[in-house]
């Protein structure tokens, strides 16, 4: 594949941050929470402490790989009666405030039932860069893969540390913007130690692919961030972001997000000079 | 015709897949070789049968129900699963998918269940196999179902009542999806229908597919011929496609599946999946859910807790697209009739899902005819109903004793 080609919009900021000599930070929050404002406050916090893409969470009904912070803050903004439309006018407002690439992160049918081609082309519209698909694997993706390259959007897929060397080869080859390698085997959410499997895991996608390799899945603090940086493209923080928000507003956000920034820029960086 | 179905990626037709995050993938694949290899296996197949036939009970009766059949105007057959252990078919998929977690070297096990049956064949088949259970149930469920608790904590099992999104089936589903993705290398998931992720449409077919082809048999054997049609209640849709497998080569036989009706469409409140519902993509598979505008899933209403779910089976959204099955709704109150006159004229008290399949039946032999003969399956007895069916009969008031 042509490398240009697959790094996209978010795969191309995660290689600046890269050519900078540290590693890129991806934040995560859901839309609608704890309102529709709150959320637009909460992200503009994001972009303002240093993260280099944004995932905007798809609020779903039953989100099976979240663990419970996620799927509160979703089901409060779902309980107010936020619609997929308010996603995409909040992809909109983002895109107007900055440069930052805005991933939409969402579970399959949401998207199924708005139509698959219109979402691709409405997203487009609005500015967003493309998606991430927690339950949607390249072998079901043939729909959303035509409609996301008609409409240049990136499609982030998932790597997991259960996953065979040939699914990888295969899943790689379908990301643009980068892959998404989940650090553990579990569901979203904090956690307090690192993962082990997450190095092995980033060990195999690299020798399959040169698309950029997030890590997500309990990283909450800079100094886990900095650990992961030491070995991936991309540190990708979501439930630490989302009780921060929740429990001190965007001033939270902005601080945890400006030490999630200073942990991927910390010496050394495995991730200089990709 | 189903030999061929599903395809190697679990799609019948446009239905099915895997609609899986892709941590479970690798031990979806690991699952799907265990099955094949297992049901290729007679060693393995020859356990599952004994332990049918001998701690099951199977095969079930096929009841001629002759006074059921003079209200009905049609002759009616009755496949007696209710008699089975524990009560329903359920114990069918359990203990075949727990024979098979002994197979792959697995020592636990999870679980979903709404009102309790699954949870109960569950626990049952892990205590006759000497595995660690663990049942999901929605909060809600736990305080309706107290007694069914209780029978899995007697059976040893551990329930863990889910709090989060409706606190109901769907949610305990969830919950166990989120167990499973974090356990998997010593856990298998014993899914209580035939939806889901494949391979579990196909692979919970196959093991209650005994319903079917014991009542196939048992017709040739009882009137010399295949009946006219078969019905069943469908809410996943398991005791329907575990009846219906066996004859959906049989173009003669029409196939009938029951939906719940609920208190109606127009009040929204249903479980209608097929007759009301749109294609859509929920707990691992394309199929027919119950969604709003935005793709959200919209809670199901059912009188019968079994059928209380706003998905359904990718091989049934299949039948249906075909023309080969077709299904219709059975209002709460049709149902509930229909349990009043199959306990009355027969001495039968079933399950109010089997009461929809019963109700749907009393509708079919008017279409039919007085000539037709139409295999009923009875995937349950309504022990566990009775609390519903004396307050919708007024029966818990002493006065009264009524119809």
């Amino acid at each position: 594949m042509n490398e240009l080609v697959a790094l996209g919009k978010a795969g191309a900021a995660v290689r600046k941050a890269n050519a900078e000599g540290r590693g890129a930070l991806v934040g995560y929050l859901p839309a609608g929470f704890p309102t529709y404002d709150g959320a637009l406050d909460g992200l503009k916090a994001l972009v303002d402490g240093g993260a280099d893409v944004l995932e905007l969470g798809l609020p779903y009904s039953d989100p099976v790989m979240d663990g419970v912070t996620i799927q509160r803050a979703t089901e409060v903004a779902l309980a107010a009666g936020l619609r997929t439309r308010d996603v995409l006018s909040t992809v909109e407002k983002i895109a107007a405030y900055s440069d930052v690439p805005v991933l939409v992160m969402t579970y399959w049918n949401p998207i199924e039932r708005y139509g698959v081609d219109r979402f691709a082309a409405d997203l487009a519209g609005v500015g967003g860069a493309g998606l991430i698909t927690p339950d949607l694997i390249p072998d079901e993706a043939a729909e959303w893969v035509v409609a996301a390259d008609e409409h240049d959007l990136d499609k982030v897929f998932l790597v997991s540390p259960s996953s065979t060397d040939e699914r990888i080869a295969m899943t790689t080859a379908a990301c643009r913007g980068f892959v998404y390698a989940t650090a553990v085997m579990g569901v979203t959410g904090a956690r307090d130690k690192p993962s082990a499997l997450a190095e092995p895991l980033v060990t195999r996608v690299k020798a399959a692919t040169e698309v950029p390799v997030g890590v997500g899945l309990g990283i909450s603090n800079g100094d886990q961030a900095a650990g992961v940086a030491a070995f991936a493209d991309a540190v990708i923080v979501g439930a630490a972001l989302v009780n921060a928000l929740g429990d001190g507003g965007p001033a939270a956000v902005r601080a945890l997000t400006e030490d999630l920034a200073e942990g991927v820029r910390r010496e050394p960086s495995a991730a200089a000079g990709r | 015709m189903t030999t061929v179905l599903p395809d190697q990626f679990g799609h019948f037709g446009r239905f099915g897949g895997r609609f899986m995050p892709e941590a479970l993938i690798a031990p979806l694949d690991e699952l799907t070789t265990a099955w094949r290899e297992a049901m290729a296996d007679p060693a393995f197949t020859g356990e599952f049968e004994r332990m049918l036939r001998r701690y099951v009970g199977a095969p079930s009766l096929l009841y001629d129900a002759t006074r059921l059949s003079d209200a009905a105007g049609a002759r009616i057959l009755l496949k007696r699963e209710d008699l089975n252990h524990t009560g329903a078919h359920k114990i069918r998929n359990a203990i075949g998918q727990a024979l098979l977690t002994k197979r792959m070297g697995k020592t636990r096990v999870i679980a979903e269940t709404g009102a309790g049956q699954h949870g109960v064949a569950t626990a049952t088949a892990c205590a006759y196999m000497d595995l660690e259970c663990v049942v999901y149930m929605g909060e809600v469920d736990t305080e309706r179902q107290a007694l069914n608790v209780a029978r899995m904590k007697l059976l040893g099992a551990e329930v863990v009542p889910v709090k989060t999104g409706s606190r109901t089936l769907k949610d305990a589903i969830n919950e166990a999806l989120r167990d499973w993705v974090a356990s998997v290398d010593k856990t298998h998931y014993i899914l209580g229908t035939a939806a889901g992720s494949h391979p579990f449409p196909a692979m919970v077919r196959d093991f209650v597919r005994g319903i079917g082809d014991e009542a196939r048999e048992q017709s040739l054997e009882l009137l010399g011929r295949l009946p006219d049609a078969a019905v069943a209640s469908v809410g996943g849709g398991s005791n329907a496609i575990g009846l219906f497998a066996a004859f959906i080569p049989d173009a003669d036989v029409k196939l009938y599946g029951v939906e719940p009706g609920g208190e109606g469409f127009d009040s929204g409140r249903h479980a209608a999946t097929i007759s009301a519902g749109q294609v859509g993509v929920l707990h691992g598979a394309r199929s027919f859910l119950l969604q709003d505008e935005d793709g959200q899933t919209i809670e199901s209403h059912s009188i019968s807790a079994g059928l209380d779910y706003p998905g359904v089976g990718p091989e049934h959204a299949w039948l249906a697209d075909t023309g080969r099955a077709s299904y219709r709704p059975i209002t709460d109150a049709e149902a509930m009739e229909a349990f009043r006159v199959l306990s009355r004229t027969e001495g039968i008290i079933p399950a109010i899902e089997s009461a929809h399949a019963v109700a749907g039946a009393l509708d079919i032999a008017k279409e039919l005819g007085p000539e037709a003969t139409i295999l009923v399956n009875l995937s349950g007895r309504g022990d566990k109903d009775m609390d519903t069916a004396a307050s919708w009969f007024g029966l818990a008031d002493k006065e009264t004793g009524r119809e």
